[in-house]
């Protein structure tokens, strides 16, 4: 840790880790406690937070939608039970029991919120961005879902319908986007490449082939 | 309960401000708090129903003024106090000063891994053929319950179309109140958009929201 080093030089005021917040200070006392009264290990928390910072993240969901993209056969399954063709590729569990895959076509567009909390599908997507949990979203998501997709850069043609899901109860709902025009014989890993967290969400569209990294 | 958490349709909150390449934690103590609040879940002895009430359930100037995260400590000290795991007074002191509760065993690293991809499943075997069919017209009823519910206010009152059924599942109003699953049918149902927002609503809109048997009357 760098405060220990700034220790080691004497010099340890007006760091960034010297001055902890009331909230910090208040989450540290929190598990030491829990820790001392023998509710929590401390060693399962680490390996929680490297869970959902390492393991379970949007490339789960690339991976599925890339396979849908390029496996009639998976994409089939997928739209049919989605929960069982996402544990196909080993992704299942927490905030991702009972999940729905929607697909976007040119006739509608598909966007999830949760305006009630920020429920989301973690499996394939792992924890919700800030704004997914912001009152902005929330708010206008089921009002001004055009308007939110413009704070988005996304222009949608007149014409498509938009329809939101709200995510009232334990259903986890995934966008399939549509697989970008010029892509004829890609593979399931250049497409991969194309689809973004926010495509999968419905606030964004995926990258078109000469944007791909 | 009607509380500030219910936001949909809300005015006056501003425009959606994405951040680019966003870290999955902005704080350590974020790190702690959530992984603290899902290892507690099981031994605490509460349900997720009980969790999403316990952050939802204060005054709309504290729920707006708390970040996610703060509301997710916010309510694992609430449900932490109700149960006697820790008093308000350890809390704010910042130590231990009262023996632990018996019998509350922590999760186990080698538990880790497996709880979480096992997860909480809410579907349970139906127990009465369901009331409503895919493609049936329904009101959504006007219900204002003081405690914890997942019926929003904006689509109280109005019709919709049943569009998916789901099976039955556990219901939150009950279950957050530690008073049993009662499964019901769960359905997706739409509202086109001018049902919703009146005329000036954005007739190429459709929302849906999942909804148990008990919000639905028929049209």
């Amino acid at each position: 840790m760098s405060d220990h080093d700034h220790d080691n030089h004497g010099h340890h005021h007006h760091h960034d880790h010297s001055e902890l917040s009331e909230t910090e200070l208040r989450v540290r006392a929190l598990e030491s406690i829990l820790t001392e009264k023998g509710y929590v290990d401390p060693a399962a928390l680490d390996l929680l937070i490297d869970l959902y910072e390492k393991k379970i993240g949007p490339r789960n969901g690339v991976r599925v939608v890339a396979k849908a993209w390029s496996d009639p056969g998976y994409r089939e399954r997928l739209m049919k039970d989605a929960t069982a063709a996402i544990a196909e590729l080993d992704y299942s569990g927490r905030q991702g029991e009972h999940m729905v895959v929607v697909e976007n076509t040119p006739e509608q567009h598909n966007m999830v919120v949760c305006t009630l909390c920020s429920c989301y599908p973690h499996p394939v997507l792992g924890l919700p961005p800030v704004w997914y949990k912001s009152a902005p979203y929330r708010s206008r998501a089921v009002s001004d879902p055009r308007g939110v997709l413009r704070d988005f850069g996304v222009t949608l043609p007149d014409t498509t319908k938009i329809r939101v899901w709200d995510s009232t109860a334990e259903i986890r709902y995934l966008v399939l986007p549509m697989r970008p025009e010029g892509t004829d014989g890609w593979s399931e890993q250049q497409l991969a490449e194309l689809v973004t967290r926010d495509s999968m969400i419905g606030t964004g569209l995926p990258k078109q082939p000469g944007e791909a990294a | 309960m009607d509380g500030a958490h219910d936001m949909g349709g809300a005015k006056g909150f501003g425009p959606v401000v994405p951040e680019p390449n966003e870290p999955v934690f902005h704080a350590d103590w974020e790190r702690r708090a959530f992984a603290l609040t899902v290892a507690m879940a099981r031994p605490g002895g509460w349900n997720i129903d009980m969790s999403r009430f316990a952050r939802e359930n204060r005054s709309p100037d504290d729920y707006l003024s708390k970040s996610y995260f703060e509301l997710w400590l916010a309510g694992l000290e609430t449900l932490m106090i109700e149960r006697g795991l820790v008093t308000r007074e350890e809390i704010e002191a910042g130590k231990v000063l009262s023996p632990p509760k018996p019998g509350v065993k922590p999760i186990a690293p080698i538990e880790v891994t497996p709880a979480i991809r096992r997860g909480g499943p809410t579907e349970r075997e139906p127990k009465a053929p369901a009331m409503f069919a895919v493609g049936e017209t329904v009101r959504m009823k006007n219900i204002h319950p003081v405690t914890h519910t997942r019926l929003p206010q904006y689509v109280r009152g109005h019709l919709g179309t049943i569009e998916l059924n789901h099976g039955c599942h556990v219901f939150p109003d009950t279950n957050s109140l530690g008073q049993g699953e009662d499964p019901q049918w769960l359905y997706t149902v739409r509202f086109d958009g001018p049902e919703l927002w009146g005329k000036d609503g954005d007739p190429t809109l459709s929302v849906s929201v999942d909804a148990w048997e008990s919000y639905l009357e028929r049209a």
